[in-house]
């Protein structure tokens, strides 16, 4: 019987209402007490958490792997390392893998690799239509006979609002969760900044923010008709937070999460052609931020997601619009997140309920929670620790961040899953 | 960025990308340098040693004759030697990336890139990648900037109108896709004109056009009264196709350039077109040929603008003999 001491920190567990000083015990994977600080309890291996956060493990619900299928990007092994080092104890894989997530085999190969590489738990997104070409559906029920936890059509939209409709009819014959970005592609076009000042100045192609919530609108309406069961990833913009507190307010079961990089970023800080801002849906007004900012505050949006996209250097280098979008975004996820906290209003324990807590409930997963004989998934961080975004402190094969070579504060310092560490910092500072 | 980009150290032109963070005294630099070159060309012998040695390359990924000539004109009127490619047909098309190109070429120990390219920000990458020593003059990069074209147009006025304090300037059609327009509107703004007006359907004007520093208007008349000067846009055919416009015909009633609306300008006005013009879409063949055009001069002009922007740009690498 093993066990693990993880002693003296702030303990942070949102979903049980705790937030106190004091220590964690761990035996056989699974929390078996939460203790005072005084308390002189002592285990097979002890972690000092003085000064630091202890809280559930995160909960990515957008993490780009990049295997099968574009391992020059990086690997199931390098980029749920890179989760390990982000705190993340599970993470959901889109299915636009090369092939895509639509066939059990898929599945399976997946699978095994993930569990090969021992770090995070990896839950697959099945392929909503064939091939994620938006006209057939997948065999939905084998996916989810297969482990698919949601199905989703990553970031291509269906072809028309008819197929929308059936892929959620047949989802909901299922159970399935469906995780949906809503895009209107004719109006989004060959964008790839948002149609504003800053996209007009450049003479880059714009996509308006009614792109994403004109296409939310109907998602909404067509989940009330349904039934189903729905989660919108990765809004942007002020309009789509405005219909989804709407259709909650009017009792319709939704629920969306948001990338960590939008509730920082606008369109003002892209630097002119820096491909490392390319990123869909793109970066949009101080307007559309702060619209983001209070729906997470009071819960129109449910979850923060890292949208972890690494791309090769190659995939970076070009005019803007060739570049690849997408951010690699998993280990800038603390710091921002408790930026969002000390500078934007949003309550730490809040912001890391919607990591944590939030995005289990949203995926119906028995994790999330520090509470009494929970699988132990944990990550402990460093709320003050100084670092610099560079290559000697980064884990993902993806470099493709704003922040590369900036000065950030809060660090992960150890990552616990079920029980296992699997991911200490070597050198803290 | 940009600027960092563009100048070097001591803040002299290294290349030539955009018009944005370059001060008023750099563009009169510019201009007052290309009105040197004016006198040349009609000399007898229509050279100067300036650039012996050098090569230059015209690195056309998107076709373009006249722009492309000026160019070509320039240089071998500084004495450069001048390689022409036509990637639009040729290596790109093969799947070689723009960055291969620009390393292949690089081993030719070129010393210029005179780039043209269908996407925006395509020069400022080039310029971003290449070799120290190579300079790079942006032709025109998707929607984003044409600023030799601004330039020649900024000289044309000037020659003129004498200075640009106090003047009306009207810029007129597809603002949207232009990126001769929006050099236009940074450089105006840069040397002083404070009254420019966008005049477009709509559908041709950019999101939050103002935020650029021009009034937006959508009527011919209103536009034009009093202005100094008329700068009209081609309208390309395409427009007509993605509802942009129902057709040819609507688009002039609304927005070309007839003899009739031109009597809002002043008496003095000036108009101009940066070519290939549409005949009797975005304007009248007797305005085009009339006494108030300055096309033809804008492309002459166009020349010594280009020697002017290359020779500097040589100079600042310490290359110009």
């Amino acid at each position: 019987m093993s066990s693990l001491l993880i002693r003296n920190g702030r303990i942070i567990d949102p979903a049980n209402n705790i937030d106190q000083i004091g220590s964690l015990s761990i035996k056989d994977g699974k929390i078996a007490e939460l203790l005072s600080a005084d308390s002189n309890a002592t285990a097979d291996s002890i972690i000092d958490a003085s000064g630091q956060i202890i809280c559930p493990g995160f909960i990515d619900l957008s993490v780009r792997l990049r295997e099968p299928g574009h391992s020059q990007k990086g690997s199931i092994a390098s980029e749920t390392r890179a989760a390990a080092a982000a705190g993340v104890t599970s993470l959901c894989l889109p299915p636009d893998t090369k092939p895509t997530i639509d066939a059990p085999a898929v599945v399976e190969f997946i699978k095994d690799k993930a569990e090969k590489a021992g770090y995070p738990q990896v839950y697959m997104l099945g392929a909503l239509s064939q091939g994620l070409a938006g006209n057939d559906l997948s065999n939905l029920f084998a996916l989810k006979q297969a482990g698919c936890i949601a199905v989703s059509n990553a970031g291509n939209s269906l072809n028309n609002l008819l197929i929308l409709r059936r892929a959620m009819e047949y989802a909901a014959t299922h159970d399935l969760l469906i995780i949906y970005r809503a895009n209107e592609t004719s109006l989004s076009g060959k964008g790839c900044a948002h149609e504003g000042a800053v996209a007009s100045r450049y003479g880059l192609p714009g996509i308006p923010a009614a792109a994403e919530s004109i296409a939310l609108a109907q998602c909404l309406e067509l989940a009330e008709l349904t039934g189903c069961r729905l989660h919108i990833s990765q809004i942007s913009c002020k309009q789509s937070v405005i219909k989804l507190q709407q259709a909650k307010k009017y009792g319709l079961q939704v629920t969306a999460d948001v990338a960590i990089h939008q509730l920082h970023l606008t369109e003002n800080d892209v630097i002119p052609f820096d491909s490392n801002y390319h990123v869909i849906p793109p970066f949009r007004s101080q307007i559309d931020r702060q619209y983001l900012r209070d729906g997470l505050a009071n819960g129109t949006i449910d979850a923060i997601c890292s949208d972890h996209q690494p791309h090769d250097l190659d995939a970076k280098l070009g005019a803007f619009p060739e570049t690849e979008a997408g951010v690699a975004s998993l280990e800038t996820l603390v710091p921002l997140m408790l930026e969002l906290s000390q500078q934007h209003g949003i309550a730490l324990n809040h912001a890391i309920a919607k990591l944590t807590q939030q995005p289990a409930n949203i995926l119906g997963l028995a994790a999330g929670t520090l509470g009494i004989g929970q699988a132990a998934d944990v990550c402990v961080f460093d709320p003050n620790a100084n670092w610099q975004v560079n290559r000697q402190n980064w884990h993902s094969a993806g470099i493709n961040t704003p922040y590369w070579q900036q000065n950030l504060r809060g660090r992960v310092t150890q990552t616990i899953q079920a029980g296992q560490l699997i991911f200490k910092l070597e050198n803290p500072q | 960025m940009t600027r960092h980009l563009q100048l070097t150290e001591s803040g002299k032109l290294k290349h030539f990308l955009t018009i944005e963070g370059l001060s008023k005294q750099l563009l009169t630099e510019i201009l007052d340098t290309a009105e040197s070159f004016v006198d040349m060309s009609e000399h007898q012998v229509k050279k100067v040693p300036l650039l012996r040695g050098k090569t230059i390359i015209n690195l056309f990924f998107e076709n373009s004759t006249r722009t492309r000539t000026t160019f070509e004109l320039a240089a071998t009127r500084l004495s450069a030697d001048v390689l022409n490619m036509n990637i639009a047909t040729s290596a790109t098309s093969k799947g070689e990336s723009l960055l291969d190109t620009i390393r292949n070429l690089e081993a030719m120990q070129v010393d210029m890139f005179v780039v043209r390219h269908a996407l925006s920000g395509a020069a400022h990458f080039i310029a971003q990648q290449t070799a120290p020593h190579i300079s790079v003059i942006n032709a025109g990069d998707g929607q984003h900037a044409h600023p030799t074209q601004a330039m020649l147009d900024m000289f044309t006025i000037r020659q003129h109108k004498k200075q640009f304090e106090g003047l009306k300037v009207a810029i007129v059609g597809d603002i949207l896709h232009s990126r001769v327009a929006r050099s236009q509107i940074l450089a105006l703004n840069t040397l002083g004109v404070t009254d420019v007006r966008v005049i477009a359907p709509k559908t041709l004007l950019p999101a939050d056009v103002t935020s650029m520093g021009v009034t937006a208007l959508h009527d011919m008349n209103e536009g034009l009264n009093d202005v100094d000067v008329v700068i009209m846009l081609r309208l390309q055919k395409e427009r007509m196709n993605s509802a942009f416009l129902p057709s040819e015909s609507e688009y002039f009633r609304c927005f070309g350039l007839s003899e009739t609306k031109l009597k809002q300008a002043k008496s003095d006005v000036i108009v101009m077109h940066p070519g290939p013009i549409n005949r009797g879409v975005e304007i009248a063949s007797s305005v085009a040929d009339g006494s108030h055009s300055v096309i033809l001069q804008q492309v002459s002009n166009g020349i010594a603008v280009r020697m002017a922007v290359m020779s500097m740009a040589m100079q600042s690498q310490g290359g110009a003999a």
